[in-house]
């Protein structure tokens, strides 16, 4: 079997400017969806209480939530899961209760309401855990960004290419937390992860385009960049897409049986690795292309065996 | 003809071979088991290996298998109603003895389990328990020891002769308690008083400033004496706990300490928090003060004030006493407690350090006949809302456990009577379990039911396989014969990475389970890369052994390249993570190493097998 027998000419420099405006459109749609709806963030960032409960009759809701204000818990998300009997509960986090007064005054809402409830155990994230949590995370992608651009810039010489690599890049997250912010799918710390590695696997393709227009000019300076650039990608494509292809089967599956805690892990992962691949074929080299670059640019001194040639 | 040196097809038989036995114990399962250990932690023996088997067989419990490991023993058990009744049958018969806990133990042949090759330890989020995450107030043990100090200045300074006016701690903006001043009256012999301080402690920086009117002399401590004591304070809080949980007979508990200030407990099996949370939270210290029985302490009591140089304390039962403002000696200078039987009833026999010993054979000398007193002072924290500000909150809870004559002269070692046997163990327990230098406080506490655990286990295990099976058809239908070497050489992959997780004894999460998929979806890439590279080599009418070569030589920098960006957002998250997430960091980068092994060598190895021979193939079967 195979998809790509013949040699693909996609005309991807001529058409650029559609594919810069889906991204652009796609991005403004992605932070405008983080700032009017935000992220659903999980108890691990926000920090607070979570418990479910069952109630031997039907469970009422609405009165749940009053007891639970009347015990001085402000605003708390109640709601019923699974049947008429099971409720589950989110109390944003009180600085003045400790953990065990918490469970206390919970024990004493829902027992007032019906003695025969039964509380399964608290879930407990104290507020200063949250915040560093959200630190540690924004710290954690800040990093990955910065490292990951100076690998490119050592790698690739010429800042043209490093900023269509890193434009291609910051593309990836932004579109996932979009989706996130859309979705309102619960943003834990699982999807911190998957955000990471997405960010360091959707720069492979990146990476392996631009090793084939730097073996382009090399076969060819007087190439003109357009057709360097678009031969560079039609001669990866097959790669790009099979390697990308490959990965979605098994992350497909992992969003499909992987239950639910591992579902807003899978879905950035699906999600990422979607936008990888999009933005290394249509955005990374034409970004390079706008930005001038030339053949003397790829050789800045002459360089010979270091240079390999790729599929 | 391909060539492969031989050494290569031996190194690559080697690894294979060895990562599958490291491997295998993973495969096989676990059995639900019961684990018994004595309570003085000593080796179980044949004997009491016999007296809990009998125990079980009494309340006819049907033993799958037992084994006893240095000084624990395992007995496995064919359901879990089984190992609970096992446990109540050892609770009720030996709880004297021993300490069981419900626990599982891996079902390999008894030879992985001898040649100490074990599973890897599934985390909290696959098998259920308490996470609890403690905050250490280490700036709580900087100030401790400041004041020790300032209790050493105004002891030898008076014992000098040398007056001064008063002794205070310095702190810097944010609190920290950085060193002592004391001041003087004006013209005062500063000199002497310094040699008499730095006699008594030897390690701090001090300085005289006599220039305004009060002169005063300041002993520092340097930034890297703090940092040494927050360090030691989080290491004794870390031991401290560690031996509590370790008294709570949990199978594998983790205590770790995560970032500078924060100690991480995890509790496999537990769910019931509160008896838990209980022994682990207390922050005991005791006090040993003589009684003043000079005073009334009615009188006392009715005037609302202490006579000078004594303090109201209350005994357990609320009976007032007043004891003196002296400490003969702490708890951090408790080298050992422990329950006995004495003549008078249960008793705690308490052993001191030396200093604390000889301060109390003086008190003892010159105080027999009187009441001496042990005070148990329990502090937690709480956070608090006054005027709308948060504030910490100590709660201190300060109680009179006994207050008995000195009978004779002692030092270093003595036993408190007067308290009942449950008292006796439990506060021997307590302060045997070391003194916990710093305060802390929970400010994390997540319980994950065993249900919940043991789904989390069939889904991802469930998407590990469906996952790869999937992958394994797609790559077979699309490369054929090629496809199926690299089916091969992943599932080689998955052994090699579960294999190195074993040996590094790191617990596996969730989001383990989901990095070893992902692993095995991005391992592929490298074949990918390679094969679509002999396809190319073909297309342009080369032969195909010299394509074969081509693939592997020419595609090694684009698999080096699409791996790098990939282990370092593995590195950043490694370091920035904790918990799960570090797992599937470890998870992610091992993958990488793993997969370049197995696609440059292991894939190398299989396809010059099949291809290399003399007799040059006309046709590769690559899709």
């Amino acid at each position: 079997m195979e998809f790509f027998h013949k040699a693909t000419n996609f005309p991807f420099m001529a058409t650029r400017r559609v594919w810069y405006t889906l991204s652009i459109a796609l991005v403004i749609a992605s932070i405008a969806m983080f700032f009017v709806r935000g992220l659903n963030l999980s108890v691990d960032f926000t920090g607070g209480t979570i418990f479910e409960a069952t109630y031997p009759g039907t469970a009422d809701v609405e009165k749940v939530r009053e007891a639970l204000e009347a015990a001085g818990f402000h605003e708390p998300t109640v709601q019923a899961f699974g049947n008429s009997h099971d409720i589950s509960a989110r109390l944003a986090p009180e600085a003045e209760f400790s953990v065990d007064q918490v469970r206390e005054k919970v024990d004493s809402a829902l027992r007032g309401i019906d003695a025969g409830v039964t509380i399964k155990p608290l879930e407990f994230v104290g507020p200063q855990v949250g915040d560093e949590l959200r630190n540690s995370a924004f710290l954690a992608i800040g990093w990955t960004l910065l490292l990951v651009f100076i690998y490119i810039w050592f790698r690739f010489h010429t800042w043209r290419l490093s900023v269509g690599a890193i434009l291609a890049l910051l593309h990836d997250p932004i579109l996932i937390i979009g989706w996130f912010a859309l979705s309102q799918t619960p943003f834990d710390l699982a999807v911190v992860a998957a955000l990471l590695a997405v960010l360091g696997y959707s720069l492979n393709d990146t990476i392996i385009v631009f090793d084939r227009i730097r073996e382009r000019f090399e076969a060819n300076r007087k190439l003109e960049p357009r057709l360097a650039l678009d031969q560079s990608v039609n001669q990866t494509l097959s790669r790009t897409i099979m390697t990308k292809v490959t990965t979605l089967i098994v992350v497909v599956a992992l969003l499909v049986l992987g239950g639910s805690a591992l579902g807003g892990f899978s879905e950035a992962l699906v999600i990422g690795i979607v936008a990888g691949t999009y933005s290394s074929i249509y955005i990374s080299a034409s970004v390079a292309l706008d930005l001038g670059l030339r053949a003397e640019h790829v050789f800045p001194e002459v360089r010979s065996k270091e240079v390999d040639s790729l599929p | 003809m391909l060539e492969f040196a031989r050494w290569k097809y031996i190194v690559v038989a080697a690894v294979t071979l060895l990562a599958l036995v490291i491997a295998a114990p993973n495969f096989f399962g676990e059995d639900i088991a019961l684990q018994v250990v004595r309570k003085d932690r000593a080796v179980i023996d044949d004997a009491g290996r016999k007296s809990v088997e009998d125990a079980l067989k009494a309340k006819g419990v049907v033993i799958k298998g037992d084994y006893v490991e240095g000084e624990r023993m395992v007995l496995t058990f064919n359901d879990v109603n089984a190992q609970y009744a096992a446990r109540d049958a050892v609770n009720e018969a030996l709880s004297q003895t021993f300490v069981s806990a419900l626990a599982r133990a891996p079902r390999a042949p008894d030879f992985f389990r001898k040649v100490g090759l074990r599973p890897m330890p599934l985390g909290l989020d696959l098998r259920g328990g308490l996470y609890l995450l403690y905050q250490v107030d280490i700036n709580d043990a900087v100030r401790q020891l400041v004041e020790s100090y300032e209790q050493d200045y105004r002891r030898a300074l008076t014992t000098n002769n040398i007056a001064f006016a008063d002794v205070t701690s310095l702190s810097d903006e944010a609190g920290l308690a950085t060193g002592v001043r004391v001041s003087f009256a004006a013209g005062a012999n500063l000199a002497a008083a310094r040699d008499v301080m730095q006699k008594v402690v030897t390690d701090l920086t001090y300085s005289i400033n006599d220039a305004g009117s009060v002169p005063y002399i300041d002993a520092t401590l340097t930034a890297a004496q703090i940092t040494e004591r927050q360090r030691n304070a989080i290491q004794l809080n870390m031991n401290s706990l560690r031996n509590r949980v370790n008294a709570l007979g949990v199978t594998e508990p983790e205590v770790r300490q995560q970032g500078v200030d924060r100690i991480s407990v995890a509790l496999p099996g537990v769910l019931n928090s509160a008896e838990v949370k209980d022994i682990l939270g207390r922050v005991a210290t005791l006090e040993f003060r003589m009684s003043d029985v000079a005073n009334n302490v009615q009188d006392a009591v009715s005037r609302g004030r202490a006579p000078v140089g004594s303090r109201i304390y209350y005994h357990r039962d609320g009976r007032p006493t007043l004891l003196k403002r002296e400490i003969i000696a702490t708890g951090d200078q408790l080298i050992d407690a422990r329950s006995t039987a004495t003549q008078e009833g249960p008793a705690v026999a308490i052993r001191l350090n030396a200093q604390a010993g000889d301060e109390m054979l003086r008190i003892t000398q010159a105080n027999l006949g009187k009441p001496m007193a042990v005070v148990l002072i329990e502090k937690t924290r709480e956070k608090a809302f006054v005027n709308g500000q948060e504030v910490e909150r100590e709660v201190t809870k300060q109680e009179v456990i006994s207050e008995a004559t000195i009978r004779g002269v002692f030092s270093n070692q003595f036993n408190i009577t007067g308290v009942g046997q449950g008292e006796a163990q439990t506060l021997a327990l307590l302060m045997r379990s070391g003194q916990l230098a710093a305060k802390q406080f929970i400010v994390s506490e997540r319980p994950i039911g065993p249900s919940l655990g043991a789904e989390n286990i069939r889904s991802g295990v469930r998407a590990l396989i469906i996952g790869s099976a999937a992958l394994f058809v797609f790559m077979i239908l699309y490369y054929n014969l090629f496809g199926v070497v690299a089916s091969l050489v992943l599932a080689v992959n998955v052994v090699l990475l579960t294999a190195l997780l074993s040996l590094m004894k790191a617990s596996l999460s969730l989001p383990g389970i989901a990095g070893i998929l992902l692993t095995v979806g991005m391992a592929v890439d490298a074949n990918v890369i390679i094969y679509e590279r002999i396809r190319e080599e073909l297309r342009n009418g080369i032969t195909p052994q010299a394509s074969i070569r081509a693939g592997f030589e020419k595609a090694w920098t684009a698999i080096w390249d699409s791996n790098v960006t990939t282990f370092i957002a593995g590195l950043v998250l490694w370091v920035f993570g904790t918990g799960p997430i570090r797992n599937f960091a470890t998870v992610l980068m091992l993958g990488i190493l793993t997969s370049m092994f197995t696609a440059m060598l292991g894939s190398r190895a299989l396809l010059t097998l099949i291809y290399g021979g003399a007799k040059k193939p006309a046709k590769l079967s690559i899709g």
